[in-house]
């Protein structure tokens, strides 16, 4: 197989009459970290929901691993292998942890137990308070249960949407380092990141977005370096 | 007014005339004159929905309030009901408000969790037996008084059209105290708290005897028109008749049903100009605002609570008003006779059938309505008759028959749930 | 001794009572809770769909009778009881697919849902009273009494009967039966689980995989039993007439906005907190207190704080307190 994992290429569409994206361009190579910055409303949730077929798309194509799925519904992209953490409401309040983990596995049928015992190897927390309702930790163990929930699919690419939003700087590293070792099992994982800084430091390729259209593509390291970059979206 | 307004009244105009034409005058014009009652509820219900989103589950409450009223200011007091125990009844009434009072104003007052409660449940259940120690035995003196006949405290005695507004002040009361509780909360509370304070409001008639003679029924209420007999007895109005080639008892029975339908159009146009007049206001502009969105007049400083109280006050003092105007329509009372289906639910299809948020599309859904309500009836059971012509005569048929009475309740579902799948904003939309 | 019939006198009239009709009440109230949940609106025709369930019951209990089928000490209605879940059943899901399916592809607001649901008690209170009419039927047949009164006393001694009529012990039986089956289900089973995730939160739900057509099914399966048993139990215990059932709506949604909208086990702490209230203003005391107070205290009028006719004036105090109070009732439940 050649080229990228994820390839969405030429994204336009939007919500009603007016296009939010305007020819928005993402890929994910398989096991890298891509991450999209970029400023308020400039369309990074709504790329991410064209991406996983949450958005009716006037024009563009989307590719995993080959194979064309623009015209999948987002239930037959989580059965072709992609997990998504939206950015809001991303937990079943009222159920457990461990209930939220099988509805994650929803879609399975083999038997869903060793994958959620390494949920929980890789955020033990969840482990001690399977049992409590999701709804009543905290913001960042919440965010710890939306991934574990879209990593039961065991997915080839997950998506983030801002999984560090409204977490301490501390869970926000513990965080990031978790996301780092889903990657390393050769998880593609496309991330969108309001702590722009710290998300580009860990990021193989990085997108800023704006206006629904792609306005630096490069390197995560390379774009911490660009001055124009620094200046207009890193707060200098 | 568009093309299709105009069209939509023709055709209600030429259904009543086709009635009189068909089946008899007076049937015409007691569904004219219910049509115009009609009218006017949908048109209270329509302020609360159509205008404002606010679920009134509970108009038959704020209906039968209205009839109340015509009771109480319209017919006569009973003096000997009166000596039996009529002050001792009002300081009752008396001590169970100031109790109320009390209790609110403790429950303002003390900080202490513990303490406010204690101290409201023991003023609670003391002024609760001070009044049930007043109020028993004046009831019991009330009602043994000539109870065949009378039995309560009777009214006021004054002309029954002062009942109309006073029925909207009631109705207005209990909105108030009905809205006060359940605005500002989840949208279908207030749905289920005007449920419950109607049905209360129809126990209450029902049993407080002294009141409204409960289920005895107040009969022969105080006109606002002249009587048929007197109209027979009259020469004048004989002659009248006989010129137009009328016998004076059907005469007099279609001239009385005809100036009710004076009066009740009199308050309809009246409504109808003031709710339009409202509704081009700023104040109605307001309203639409907050119902469209909510959550943006809220963050526009608008007051939504407040103004959804005064619109659900409105809107109740109107079907307040019409409840009145009914029961001065029946001269009695008969609380055994009123339905949620009948005095609420029906009135919710009249304002969908008719277009919520257009307030002649109110006025087009209670006429038709009605019209739809009182004609299946007979509909059905000539429907019923051709349907079971093949069936032998016995228990199967005779049960067909008979249950074909029971159609009204089903078509009225049946259009309701297709308005609202095929034509969701009414016969009428709203602009 | 005194006390012993003091006490009997408050089983045998408030406690054995209250806590039968409390069961009832939960059942309907667990069916409004569901809808509210799963569904998202309030389901004005829950009362009429009650008395849809008992009147095919009752239809097929009279079959039964009538080919000599019973159960022995027991009701032949509870023999009767699935034909009736299965029919009610069938109602709904046809219901939903002429109906309410329309409006939820279109993700019409709860209000809208409300008022369609308005619409579906006008026909669903017409089929029942084309079918079965307006009077009041009894269909309990059977053994009466599990203990009559007499019989306690005989063998007790006391002075007080306590009388537990078969149909107050059957409803505490089958009610308890169904909140276990209930909670089992939405608690251990996949699809059960899968319907408090729909509830709890839709897109994600969506997103895991979940059928939303299959949980919207399996919901109305379950409000067409719970209300054809609760209606079953209650025209059992009481008797079957179609607008009594209709002012059941009043008592049930207190119950359910009381214990919380959406909240199962508010439902059913709800519909006894009301039961209990109800039967309990509207008891009259004097004699359980004629028992427990020294005798010059003894009252002479029958402490009856309300007349039974004023009942559904309980629920709604009860609700108004509620709302003042706590507005989202006693158990957190959605929220629309
Ligand atoms: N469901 C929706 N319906 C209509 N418009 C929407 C919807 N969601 C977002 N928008 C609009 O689309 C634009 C882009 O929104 P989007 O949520 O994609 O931004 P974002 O880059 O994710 O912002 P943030 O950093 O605040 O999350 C905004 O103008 C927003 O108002
Ligand atoms: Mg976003």
């Amino acid at each position: 197989m050649s080229g990228p994992f994820l390839e969405a290429t030429g994204l336009r569409g939007g919500y009603g009459a007016a296009d939010i994206l305007h020819g928005c361009n993402l890929s994910v190579e398989k096991g890298r970290i891509a991450v999209i910055v970029g400023p308020n409303g400039a369309g990074k949730s709504t790329a991410m929901k064209a991406v996983f077929g949450m958005l009716p798309l006037r024009e563009g194509r989307v590719m995993l691993g080959g194979r064309d799925i623009t015209g999948l519904t987002p239930q037959a992209r989580v059965a072709a292998g992609m997990g998504f953490v939206p950015q809001v409401r991303n937990i079943f309040p009222t159920m457990t942890v461990e209930e939220n983990l099988e509805m994650g596995g929803f879609l399975r049928r083999d038997d869903i137990r060793p994958t959620i015992e390494q949920v929980y190897d890789l955020f033990p927390i969840l482990g001690d308070k399977r049992h409590q309702a999701a709804g009543e930790l905290s913001g960042g163990q919440r965010q710890q249960v939306a991934v574990g929930r879209a990593l039961m699919t065991r997915p080839q690419l997950l998506m983030l949407d801002e999984p560090t939003a409204g977490v301490s700087p501390i869970v926000m590293d513990e965080l990031f380092d978790r996301i780092i070792e889903v990657a390393r099992t050769g998880i593609s994982i496309l991330m969108v990141e309001q702590n722009a800084r710290q998300a580009l430091e860990i990021a193989d390729t990085g997108y800023v977005l704006v206006q629904g259209a792609n306005r630096f593509t490069d390197t995560g390291a390379a774009l911490l370096a660009d001055p124009h970059v620094r200046a207009s979206f890193l707060g200098g | 007014m568009t093309a299709r307004t105009i069209a939509m009244f023709l055709l209600v105009l030429l259904l009543i005339l086709l009635t009189g034409f068909l089946q008899s005058w007076n049937t015409a014009l007691y569904i004219l004159n219910m049509g115009l009652v009609s009218a006017i509820m949908a048109l209270g219900l329509n302020a609360q929905w159509g205008f404002a989103g606010l679920f009134n589950v509970g108009v038959m409450g704020f209906v039968a309030l209205g009839g109340l009223a015509a009771v109480l200011v319209s017919e006569p007091p009973v003096p000997e009901a009166w000596a039996a125990g009529g002050p001792r009844l009002l300081l009752a009434l008396g001590t169970g408000l100031a109790t109320i009072a009390l209790v609110v104003a403790v429950h303002k007052r003390i900080g202490k969790r513990w303490l406010r409660i204690a101290t409201t449940v023991i003023l609670a259940c003391l002024g609760f037996a001070l009044y049930r120690m007043l109020f028993d035995p004046a009831r019991d003196a009330i009602e043994a008084v000539d109870p065949a006949t009378t039995g309560f405290l009777g009214g006021l005695g004054l002309p029954v059209l002062i009942a109309w507004p006073v029925g909207g002040l009631f109705a207005a009361g209990a909105a108030w105290i009905i809205g006060k509780t359940a605005l500002g909360l989840r949208s279908d509370y207030l749905a289920i708290a005007t449920l419950g304070i109607s049905e209360i409001i129809i126990s209450i008639l029902r049993n407080e005897d002294w009141l409204a003679r409960g289920v005895k029924n107040v009969v022969g209420i105080p006109r606002p028109v002249p009587y048929e007999i007197d109209l027979q007895q009259d020469p004048g109005f004989a002659g009248t008749a006989a010129g137009l080639g009328l016998d004076p008892v059907t005469a007099s029975t279609l001239y009385v049903k005809l100036l009710y339908a004076g009066l009740f159009a009199i308050v309809l146009v009246a409504l109808v100009v003031l709710s339009q007049l409202a509704l081009n206001a700023p104040w109605g502009r307001m309203m639409r605002a907050i119902r469209d969105n909510e959550t943006a007049a809220a963050a526009m400083g608008k007051d939504v609570t407040r103004r959804h109280l005064q619109v659900f006050i409105l809107g109740s003092a109107v079907c307040g008003l019409a409840g009145a105007m009914m029961t001065t329509l029946d001269g009695q009372l008969t609380p055994g006779t009123y339905q949620p289906l009948r005095f609420t639910f029906l009135v919710w299809v009249m304002v969908i059938v008719g277009g919520s948020g257009n307030t002649l599309g109110g006025v087009l859904g209670g006429f038709l309505v009605f019209f739809l309500w009182v004609q299946v009836e007979p509909l059905g059971q000539a429907l019923m008759q051709v349907l079971t012509l093949p069936l032998p005569d016995g228990a199967l048929k005779g049960h067909l028959l008979e249950s074909a009475a029971q159609m009204r309740l089903l078509t009225m579902g049946v259009v309701m749930l297709l308005v609202l799948r095929f034509a969701p904003r009414g016969l009428l939309p709203e602009r | 001794m005194d006390l012993l019939n003091a006490l009997v006198a408050l089983t045998n009239f408030v406690i054995v009572p209250a806590t039968a009709y409390g069961a009832q009440l939960a059942l309907g109230a667990l069916g409004v809770t569901l809808t509210v949940a799963v569904l998202r609106f309030t389901n004005v025709a829950h009362g009429d769909t009650m008395a849809f369930g008992t009147m095919v019951t009752i239809l097929a209990t009279w079959g039964l009778q009538s080919l000599g089928i019973s159960a022995g000490p027991l009701p032949t209605a509870l023999i009767a009881l699935p034909v009736g879940i299965a029919v009610t059943a069938w109602l709904l899901l046809a219901t939903d697919r002429m109906v309410y399916r329309f409006y939820r592809r279109n993700r019409a607001s709860s209000a809208i849902l409300l008022i369609v649901s308005i619409g579906v008690m006008f026909v669903m209170n017409g089929i029942v009273r084309l079918v079965i009419g307006v009077d009041e039927q009894r269909f309990d047949d059977g053994a009466r009494f599990l203990v009559s009164a007499r019989d306690f006393k005989e063998m007790t001694g006391l002075d007080e009967g306590l009388a537990i009529r078969s149909s107050q012990a059957i409803t505490l039986v089958t009610a308890l039966t169904v909140m276990v089956a209930l909670f089992w289900f939405l608690n251990r089973t996949r699809s059960g689980k899968s319907m408090r995730a729909f509830a709890d939160n839709r897109d994600l739900a969506l997103l895991s995989g979940i059928d939303p057509d299959r949980v919207v099914r399996i919901t109305w399966v379950l409000v067409a039993a719970l209300a054809t048993i609760a209606g079953t139990l209650y025209g059992l215990d009481k008797s079957f007439k179609p607008f009594t059932y209709f002012q059941l709506l009043l008592p049930i949604f207190a119950a359910a906005i009381v214990g919380g909208l959406g909240s199962p086990v508010g439902a059913i702490v709800g519909g006894f907190i009301i039961a209990f209230s109800e039967v309990g203003l509207t008891y009259a005391w004097k004699k359980v207190l004629g028992y427990t107070l020294p005798a010059g205290l003894a009252p002479d009028g029958l402490v009856q704080l309300l007349g039974t006719e004023y009942k559904n004036a309980v629920s709604f105090l009860i609700l108004v307190l509620v709302l003042l109070i706590k507005p989202t009732g006693l158990f957190r439940g959605t929220s629309t």
